[in-house]
C-alpha cells in the first residue's frame, strides 16, 4: 500500500495528507499506521500524529509553524480552526 | 549506493568552472535587442540575451545591480565567450561596463550601433565575430570538475499546495547532499522568508549571519507593507490556506526547506558571488525571473527549480533543472518538466527521489541538456527599484 500521509521531519506532530483522507482511514507513513483520521482531511492538509495539549506548539518540518487553540486529539485535521498563528494574526 | 558521481566542466581563467560553454550575446541596454536578435537568428548557437533595461534609471542601487547582473552574466563561467552590443549613449555603456569587467580570460567583443554606424551594420560584425568565436569554443575539452567548483542555486515558482511537501523536500535533500559534498548551494525570495526568520536566524553559523538574516527578512517584510498595503496578509492568501496552509511561518517554511537543512553560511547581496562554500542566502525578491538572474550573477552554474503550477521558464546560459511537485504536472507538461517529485505520493521515498535527482543533476552537469535548455525557455531580465525617468 502507498502512503498516504508524509512524515517531513522526524520531530513532526502532524503528518501531510497526500490524498482525501476520510473519517476512519488509515494515515499510512512507511508502512506504519501513525493515526485513523476522525475527520475528512484535504490532500496536502495537516493531520495529528499525537494528541496535542491546549497552546502547544503545533511541529512541521521540524519547525513550530502555530500554536493550537484546542486540545487536538490524534487523527484529527489540523488548520486554522484549531490553531493560531504567532504573528499576523487573521482578524 | 552512490553510482559514478564524477563531474566535468570547463575550467576558467579566473579559477571557475563552466559546465557549459556558451557563446554569450547581450546588449547593454534594450534599444539594441534587435541587433542581439539579427544575431540571433544568423548564429543560432550563440545564447542571446536581450533585455529590458540599461537606461532611464540612474538610482545608485540600480546602477549596481545594472552594471553587477550585466557583467556577472559576461564572466559568468557557462559563459565561454560573449560579445556585448552596446548602444552609445545608454547608462549602461559599454565603457564603464569594460573598466569593471577588466581582463576577464575569455574573447569578448564589443560593438557599438552608434560607432559602426548602424543596427544592420553592427549586426553583420556582430555575425562574423560571433562565428569566430564560436570556432575557438569548439576546440575546449572537458576537464574533471570537484563538487565544490559548483554554486547551484534553488528556487521554486508557479507553486502549488504540493510544492512545500514533496518538491521543494525532494530539492532541501539535493540542497543537503550538494552541501556535504563541498558544493555552495543558494537560495532567495527574501519575501518567502517573512514569518520564518527565526527558524533561518537559528541556522546561521554566527551572530553576525544571523543578524543579516534577520535584517534582510525585516526589510522584506517592510516592503512588503509598504507596497501592498492592507493586502500585505495575502502573502499568506486565500488559495495558500484552501491549499493546507496554515500560518505564514508554515507556508514560508515550505518554501525555505529546499535550501536543505544544514547551517546558513552567509548572506550575500543580490548578483553577489558568494565568498564562502556551504549554503548560502541572497538577498533577492520573490519574482521567480528576476530572483534567477540575482542567481545566474552571481556565477551559479546550474539551477533547481521546483514548480505546482507549471512553469516553463529556464535561464539564460544555466540549465534549469524543472522540479514537478504533482503527477498530474509532469505527465500534462511533459516536455517541459524534468523530474516529478508527485512520485512521493505515489510511494516512492524520499531517498530514492533524491538519489534520482542526484543522478539526474550528474548527467545535466556533464552536459546532458535540460528540458528548458532543449525547448529554448530560457528568459532573461533582472531586478529594478525605481521606476524609470
Amino acid at each position: 500500500m502507498a502512503d498516504s500521509v508524509l512524515v517531513i521531519h522526524e520531530n513532526d506532530n502532524v503528518a501531510v495528507a497526500l490524498r482525501d483522507l476520510e473519517a476512519g482511514e488509515e494515515a499510512l507513513f512507511r508502512g506504519k499506521i501513525l493515526a485513523t483520521a476522525l475527520e475528512r482531511v484535504p490532500a496536502g492538509h495537516k493531520v495529528a500524529i499525537c494528541e496535542i495539549e491546549r497552546g502547544g506548539e503545533i511541529i512541521k518540518y521540524g519547525e513550530p509553524v502555530g500554536i493550537s487553540t484546542a486540545v487536538i486529539r490524534r487523527g484529527a485535521w489540523v488548520h486554522t480552526h484549531n490553531l493560531e498563528s504567532g504573528r499576523w494574526k487573521r482578524t | 549506493m552512490e553510482k559514478d558521481v564524477s563531474i566535468s566542466g570547463y575550467r576558467r581563467k579566473d579559477g571557475r568552472v563552466g559546465i557549459r560553454n556558451h557563446l554569450l550575446v547581450i546588449p547593454t541596454v534594450v534599444c539594441v535587442n534587435g541587433v542581439v536578435n539579427r544575431v540571433g537568428r544568423a548564429v543560432p548557437e550563440a545564447v542571446c540575451a536581450p533585455h529590458g533595461h540599461g537606461c532611464g534609471r540612474g538610482g545608485e542601487r540600480d546602477l549596481t545591480i545594472l552594471f553587477r547582473v550585466l557583467s556577472g552574466m559576461i564572466r559568468h563561467p557557462n559563459v565561454g565567450a560573449a560579445v556585448v552590443i552596446g548602444l552609445g549613449c545608454e547608462v549602461s555603456n559599454t565603457q564603464t561596463l569594460l573598466s569593471l569587467l577588466g581582463d576577464i580570460g575569455k574573447p569578448l567583443a564589443v560593438l557599438n550601433v552608434q560607432e559602426e554606424g548602424g543596427s544592420l551594420k553592427t549586426a553583420d560584425r556582430a555575425i562574423g565575430t560571433a562565428r569566430e568565436f564560436l570556432e575557438e569554443l569548439a576546440d575546449a575539452r572537458r576537464e574533471p570538475a570537484d563538487w565544490n567548483d559548483l554554486l547551484v542555486s534553488v528556487e521554486c515558482g508557479g507553486s502549488d499546495a504540493m510544492s512545500g511537501v514533496t518538491a521543494n523536500v525532494a530539492v532541501g535533500a539535493v540542497a543537503d547532499l550538494l552541501v556535504d559534498r563541498g558544493a555552495t548551494v543558494m537560495f532567495g525570495e527574501n519575501t518567502e522568508m517573512i514569518g520564518a526568520a527565526h527558524i533561518l536566524a537559528r541556522r546561521a553559523v554566527n551572530g553576525e549571519v544571523a543578524r543579516k538574516i534577520t535584517e534582510m527578512t525585516d526589510r522584506a517584510e517592510t516592503l512588503t507593507r509598504t507596497v501592498m498595503g492592507d493586502m500585505a496578509g495575502l502573502v499568506i492568501s486565500p488559495g495558500n490556506m484552501d491549499g493546507g496552509m496554515s500560518t505564514i511561518a508554515e507556508k514560508s517554511l515550505g518554501c525555505i526547506v529546499k535550501g536543505g537543512t544544514r547551517p546558513v553560511m552567509d548572506v550575500v547581496d543580490y548578483g553577489e558571488t558568494p565568498k564562502v562554500r556551504g549554503l548560502v542566502l541572497q538577498d533577492g525578491p520573490g519574482y521567480d525571473a528576476d530572483s534567477m538572474a540575482g542567481f545566474a550573477a552571481a556565477g551559479s552554474q546550474l539551477m533547481l527549480f521546483s514548480t505546482g503550477r507549471g512553469t516553463p521558464a529556464g535561464f539564460t546560459a544555466v540549465p534549469v533543472i524543472k522540479v514537478a511537485s504533482n503527477s498530474a504536472l509532469y505527465r500534462s507538461m511533459n516536455d517541459d518538466m524534468d523530474i516529478n517529485a508527485g512520485s512521493i505520493v505515489e510511494g516512492t521515498s524520499l531517498e530514492a527521489l533524491r538519489d534520482d535527482m542526484v543522478a539526474y543533476m550528474t548527467d545535466v552537469i556533464n552536459g546532458k541538456l535540460t528540458k528548458s535548455e532543449k525547448n529554448g525557455m530560457d528568459v532573461f531580465t533582472f531586478m529594478t527599484v525605481n521606476p524609470p525617468f
